[in-house]
């Protein structure tokens, strides 16, 4: 019983300040809501508003499919580049400590207005992609509807990449936890370090794979720079659609992320295979 | 004389030889290492890779802070790319004035050391509750914390907003402060996970033996448990205050005119650029706004971070490698 005495205050702060807000909002995307200085006007909308979203908003659809299929790519680019240095980092080598520290510098300033301000001058991208015409090539050999996406990752490659760096030290964790006796053993049955990173390595961080690509998701969606959430916050202030449209909008953007992560457990999160880390022990 | 002259000479030879291939091995050795992955072949990819990769990582700050540097003159320059011809500080006095640099600082160490301190000991509280004790409901709690993590902020903000208006919050740092204090706001879930972790990693006899003298649970909470977690509070401490720090959206919103924060007067930078120098100086010395001083103005604002993660990022990286942040 004494563990509630702990929890207390975050069940408190819970219901205050999360449980309210959210039945609070979720009454608010069936009504049109109208707030003036007298206070807030609400009038029953049903389904409309999901509605509107759905079949009459000119931009919604088209910016969270356009969005959700960035993450899409960012996804792969984020997890195969933490897990690389993450595994490079892990090999007997000096100044560890050094590297270590440069890989998770941007989670310091990722966050916010700092790297809008780096996109805006240019800064983000990569200088060697411009030369080559990468840019041109996927622009006249692939769907518009897909080029876009993937040109606007080229072209803020360095930002995604900084959203690695929880998850490069994740990995790191998790490599640190992998049994070395294993490798050992392995290296003396004549295994090469590829077949050891495929049979042995992969395997045993693939529950660090999952949190990864759980957190990289919600990392992702809930950063305040993307299109949609800039779209929601654009209409929360425009009078004929107002909060109550605003907030449908939000509950939609939260249904995808959670049909997305329902996805990515189903897929990754099944627990079938040998783990060489219990064999280790 | 001959005959062993030539004897001597075949031995030799054999000799040279058996030394030759053991040489060769031996740089072979030395090259690929025994094992594949002790060779210097191998450790100069390594190096290569992390050198140019880590290059790659940091450019924008090298880009930013080189560019902050350059006069005008330099910035329309093809010729200068990386070294500006003379540093040029003149940026970093204006973007000073621009961003009201001592007062926006004030209102952004305000608004982000007071939650993070409220959300370092609050969430410790509640990871301390979860990593220890056994109680009914436990795991509908966690599955919440999990959904207070990726619900995003702009589902509740505008309830929360009205909220804190009725209770006359805003405009004043309690809406960050007050929500802090209950282990919820800004990212809490995250933090009361790396607490949990970081807890689950202490052994339970500590605990145990100072039950047999006869402490309660909140004693030894804060008499055993938290003066060996300082790791942990460090990380948490830190995590939330630069969180906190790099905010805008809520901060603004929260906040109004009342206060403001280093990164909303650089969301207002250009504005404020032109009401300070372009209109005001009465043509004469009309200033325009350039690239270089908005830059020199994101350098004074993550610069604060900058230091602060030099002296702090050991603690940074240790307790993610020691608690993983996840469960297993």
């Amino acid at each position: 019983m004494t563990g509630y005495l702990f929890v207390l205050p975050w069940m408190i702060g819970f219901l205050l300040f999360m449980a309210y807000p959210i039945y609070f909002s979720m009454n608010m995307s069936f009504h049109k809501v109208i707030i003036s200085s007298e206070g807030i006007q609400k009038t029953w909308l049903g389904w409309n508003n999901f509605k509107y979203a759905f079949l009459s908003d000119p931009l919604y659809l088209e910016e969270l499919v356009t969005f959700i299929k960035s993450v899409v790519f960012m996804i792969p680019i984020v997890i195969v580049f933490s897990m690389m240095v993450a595994l490079l980092i892990n090999q007997p080598i000096r100044m560890k400590g050094f590297f270590r520290a440069v890989f998770f510098l941007p989670v310091v300033i990722t966050s916010g207005q700092v790297v809008k301000e780096l996109f805006k001058q240019g800064a983000a991208s990569v200088p060697i992609v411009q030369r080559y015409g990468i840019v041109e090539y996927i622009q006249t050999n692939f769907d518009p509807s897909w080029s876009e996406p993937i040109i606007s990752i080229i072209e803020q490659l360095i930002v995604i990449l900084w959203y690695s760096g929880v998850q490069i030290l994740i990995f790191l964790a998790g490599l640190q936890k992998v049994n070395t006796q294993i490798y050992e053993a392995a290296s003396i049955d004549g295994a090469s370090p590829w077949e050891i990173f495929w049979k042995i390595t992969l395997p045993s961080i693939k529950p660090f794979i999952l949190v990864n690509i759980i957190y990289t998701i919600v990392d992702l969606f809930t950063n305040s720079l993307n299109d949609v959430i800039e779209l929601i916050k654009v209409n929360m202030f425009q009078i004929d659609t107002g909060f109550g449209y605003a907030t449908s909008l939000a509950w939609i953007y939260f249904a995808v992320i959670f049909v997305l992560l329902l996805i990515v457990v189903a897929i990754f999160g099944r627990n079938d295979d040998y783990n060489p880390r219990q064999a280790g022990r | 004389m001959k005959l062993e002259a030539t004897a001597f000479r075949k031995a030799v030879r054999s000799v040279d030889r058996g030394l030759l291939i053991r040489i060769g091995y031996k740089i072979k050795k030395i090259l690929l290492g025994k094992q594949g992955n002790d060779g210097i072949v191998f450790k100069l990819a390594v190096y290569g890779l992390l050198i140019s990769v880590g290059f790659v990582y940091v450019y924008p700050i090298f880009f930013m802070i080189s560019q902050s540097f350059k006069s005008l003159g330099d910035l329309l320059d093809p010729t200068v790319s990386w070294i500006p011809k003379a540093l040029h500080m003149d940026n970093f006095y204006k973007a000073w004035k621009v961003l009201d640099f001592p007062k926006s600082f004030g209102a952004s160490l305000f608004n982000s050391i007071l939650p993070a301190i409220a959300q370092t000991g609050s969430c410790a509280l509640v990871g301390y509750g979860i990593a220890r004790f056994r109680f009914p409901g436990k795991s509908v709690m966690l599955a919440f914390i999990l959904l207070t993590f990726i619900i995003p902020v702009q589902v509740v903000m505008i309830p929360l907003f009205l909220l804190f208006k009725q209770y006359g919050m805003l405009g004043s740092p309690l809406p960050f402060i007050v929500p802090a204090l209950f282990a919820g706001g800004m990212k809490s879930a995250l933090f009361i996970l790396i607490y949990t972790q970081f807890f689950r990693t202490i052994p339970k006899s500590l605990e145990e033996s100072a039950q047999l003298d006869g402490a309660g649970a909140l004693k030894i909470f804060i008499r055993i448990i938290l003066p060996i977690s300082t790791p942990a509070i460090v990380v948490v401490f830190l995590f939330s205050l630069v969180w906190h720090w790099n905010e805008t959206y809520t901060v603004s919103l929260y906040l109004g005119d009342s206060m403001r924060t280093l990164p909303v007067m650089l969301q207002q930078f250009e504005l404020s650029f032109t009401q300070l120098f372009s209109s005001s100086s009465a043509g004469a010395q009309k200033v325009n706004i350039n690239e270089s001083i908005k830059l020199a103005g994101t350098v004074l604002i993550i610069l604060p971070l900058l230091l602060l993660y030099l002296f702090a990022q050991k603690w940074f990286v240790e307790v993610i490698d020691k608690t993983g942040i996840t469960g297993e």
